[in-house]
């Protein structure tokens, strides 16, 4: 009887129309760069919905509950109505198709390849060097000297490539006046950079540019580590 | 257009294949990345990033192979390499996110003569097979459920030309074996008989050692 009656209800909600099917889902970590991004894209196009904590130091993406939802088991992860994705790359594409206003990529074609080059330059050759799994790695193995080596010079190595790339692409912002996908991964990068491997932006003046340019981005600031729900209240 | 590229660099033969299913002509020029040729400094004028592959197409100089295939594929759209369905689109980025971020970055030159020089080389080989197996069995768990032909559907998309590669490295470099993973198994069968991903093969570029072919 109680069963029938929850389908019912649910039934009643799936007819009553768009605004009634649910808000979309992001499991997320305060601290996860690949989760700041998507909520950066989430907050752009004025996207509400339910933040969900999954808490990466207690290993909570492993949780059974979780991998059913997401059987990669990785944060973020965002649903939207059936439809499961992670990884932050696969979820910007998926939202930039799906919501298109403001768009995240420029028109221009050799624009666009710049955006996705300085996404990829965040996506593989910084971010997979300091997630949790290979600096403990390296810590343990070696000892935290060489982490934090390690760290900095594949953030160091990023950091100079992404300079050159962005150079000559002057603007408010990393490819020109308008917030695109580059920007959505470099600031959650430089963000870590500063504030958890103590990097010096000043070799960097343009990607220091850029990062002072989303300071006075709703968008961005919303998206913020310290300003999630997870987040200790000490970084508040 | 002009692809710098080495024939055994993954990133490359991901590039290799696109422009090769777009029927896209171009000159192959070799970059020995075992030499450090990257760092050239003509090649650098070129490619400031020093990066292999890069592509130039008249006045234009991409690198990164995630960019440079997006880059081609707007360019010369036939045939798409993102299926027409949204859902099915975010799984091809993120099995090739899954490649790009979470295994190449683990076993590429840089990084595993870090570990064999710091540690030692059991311990490089258990980085780069941890790495493989765990970004495998993610992308089995991804496509377990996409039935077709090849990683997404009956067409070659996005994931295939990420996925080939991968497998590719991960049986002739570190010796993985496929049995856990089925699906993707299958995949790397579907490409066998497809001249695009026959002719990308690493085996077969203008730079491959003669023991090689």
């Amino acid at each position: 009887m109680v069963l029938t009656h929850k389908y019912i209800l649910m039934d009643d909600q799936a007819n009553s129309g768009e605004e009634k099917k649910g808000k979309m889902k992001l499991y997320s970590y305060w601290r996860s760069s690949c989760a700041h991004r998507v909520r950066i894209a989430l907050s752009l196009k004025g996207l509400e919905y339910e933040y969900i904590p999954v808490n990466l130091l207690k290993g909570e993406q492993s949780d059974p509950d979780f991998k059913k939802i997401n059987p990669m088991g990785t944060v973020p992860a965002l649903i939207d109505g059936d439809v499961v994705i992670s990884d932050s790359l696969a979820i910007i594409m998926y939202l930039d198709e799906k919501y298109p206003e403001p768009p995240l990529l420029p028109p221009d074609l050799h624009k666009r390849a710049v955006n996705f080059q300085a996404a990829s330059i965040v996506l593989s050759g910084i971010q997979p060097h300091q997630n949790l799994g290979v600096i403990k790695f390296i810590e343990e193995k070696i000892n935290s000297e060489e982490k934090t080596a390690w760290v900095t010079n594949a953030i160091t190595k990023g950091f100079t490539a992404l300079e050159k790339l962005l150079l000559s692409c002057a603007g408010k912002h990393a490819t020109g006046d308008e917030v695109y996908l580059a920007d959505l991964f470099l600031a959650p990068q430089i963000y870590g950079a500063i504030n958890r491997f103590q990097i010096n932006m000043e070799p960097y003046p343009t990607l220091a540019k850029c990062y002072e340019s989303y300071k006075d981005l709703p968008a961005f600031q919303n998206a913020a580590p310290e300003k999630q729900p997870d987040a200790p209240a000490s970084t508040s």
